[in-house]
């Protein structure tokens, strides 16, 4: 009930407004021509004189901000990818130098090793020799007293037994038939007595 | 008074009767609203194109983004060739915009729901257009009323209509901004009303309407000011760049 009353006064109010609308309107203002020239005046004035100011003073001084916002972003990353390739280059110099030196390190410590190993096959092969000498010296003397030691001991037994016969029987014994006597015994246990 | 939703397009003068010979210039709620949309534009543009920053502020950015949305417009409509008349096209949107948008303000004047506002509006770029159109095509420019691919048969109808709707284009562009500007206000008004007639019972059901009105108006003067700004774009393509 409440709603149906509300929407009818609605409806109602409307009928009414709409009637002293009519009643009190005299067409539409608009088409009083009264200030028409007025307005026009004004208009061209107005209009005028903005459009002046804006064409020779403000937009000109808008495109040139836009202008050189826009250049300078593109300075801005010219200057930019410059320094990239630059650092990009400095980096393969870098890369570079650092392979290159490490080459070179490879290679002193390849000579380096090289020549250690030289030096030492030549110091050896010195050493080597000196040895070899030393041993075949060693050798050549301990063969001159291999030899000489059997006529050495020969002669020591002849003397000994020739001594040990005058003190047995009292009386000199020929030297020359001991050792006849030692020499068929050297001759004979020569290889017991030497290992030879 | 007041409950006439006509009133509010109401001309009056402020101050003296000025008058030059037979014509009366006096100085009305139109001129001050005029007035005050073209110093508030050269208020804004001027403040927004002082000072060049790398990063613009507010204002900056403001009358920046007004500069490239309207060349956009131009050249996407008109091309290349249209940017002498930037300027122009750049004063006539702002200007129907900022007299749209002065009217949605309370107890403001709509300057741009005059019929003779907008059609001296509309008549000078009509008769601009037909200046350029003639400079630059000579007497070629007339092919534009024989659109190209017509029959013979349906051409003298053909050329008839285009001369017709050529001839409404001043009519047709400065009625269509005034209508809207005046039903819009009209409507506001009639629903203002209704508030106030039906009380606290009833009055918040028109309430409501005026305040969806209000976003749909300040909506219909954004658009009405581009339209009125895109079909000069229009017409000054077909003046320069003669397609037909």
């Amino acid at each position: 009930m409440v709603k149906k009353i509300y929407f009818q006064s609605i409806f109602f109010s409307f009928f009414f407004i709409k009637e002293a609308f009519a009643a009190e309107s005299g067409g539409m203002p608009q088409l009083n021509p009264e200030f028409w020239i007025s307005q026009i005046f004004w208009l061209i004035l107005t209009f005028g004189i903005m459009y002046l100011v804006l064409s020779k003073l403000i937009l000109p001084k808008i495109s040139n901000n836009l202008e050189s916002r826009k250049s300078q972003i593109l300075e801005n990353i010219e200057a930019a990818e410059k320094q990239r390739e630059d650092s990009d280059a400095k980096l393969k110099e870098y890369d570079e130098i650092i392979s290159k030196s490490k080459l070179e390190a490879n290679s002193i410590f390849n000579q380096a090793r090289e020549k250690a190993l030289k030096d030492i096959g030549a110091k050896r092969e010195v050493l080597d020799e000196q040895i070899d000498n030393e041993i075949a010296e060693a050798e050549k003397e301990i063969d001159i007293l291999r030899k000489n030691a059997p006529d050495k001991i020969n002669k020591i037994a002849i003397e000994t037994s020739s001594e040990l016969l005058q003190k047995l029987i009292g009386a000199e014994v020929n030297n020359s038939s001991i050792s006849a006597i030692v020499d068929d015994l050297s001759k004979r246990n020569g290889d017991k007595y030497y290992g030879n | 008074m007041a409950a006439n939703p006509m009133s509010q397009f109401d001309v009056y003068r402020i101050g003296p009767e000025i008058k030059v010979g037979a014509f009366d210039i006096s100085f009305t709620n139109a001129s001050l609203f005029m007035i005050l949309s073209t110093l508030s534009i050269l208020l804004i543009f001027n403040l927004g194109s002082k000072k060049n920053s790398i990063l613009p502020n507010k204002i900056q950015l403001l009358a920046e983004l007004s500069y490239t949305f309207v060349s956009k417009m131009i050249s996407d409509t008109a091309g290349s060739k249209a940017k002498p008349y930037f300027a122009f096209i750049f004063s006539l949107f702002m200007f129907v915009l900022f007299c749209n948008m002065f009217g949605m303000i309370p107890y403001t004047f709509t300057v741009t729901s005059h019929i003779i506002v907008t059609f001296v509006l509309a008549a000078f770029i009509f008769i601009g257009v037909t200046v350029i159109g003639f400079i630059k095509h000579g007497f070629g420019y007339l092919k534009l009323f024989v659109p190209s691919g017509v029959p013979a048969v349906l051409l003298p109808l053909i050329v008839v209509i285009e001369i017709i709707s050529y001839l409404s284009r001043p009519i047709s562009l400065s009625v269509r901004l005034f209508a809207n500007m005046m039903a819009g206000h009209t409507m506001m008004k009639v629903f203002g009303g209704f508030v106030i007639s039906l009380g606290i019972v009833g009055g918040w059901l028109p309430l409501s309407f005026s305040v969806a009105l209000t976003g749909l108006e300040i909506l219909v003067a954004f658009l009405q000011a581009y339209v009125f700004a895109i079909l000069t774009c229009i017409y000054l393509n077909d003046a320069l760049n003669l397609h037909h």
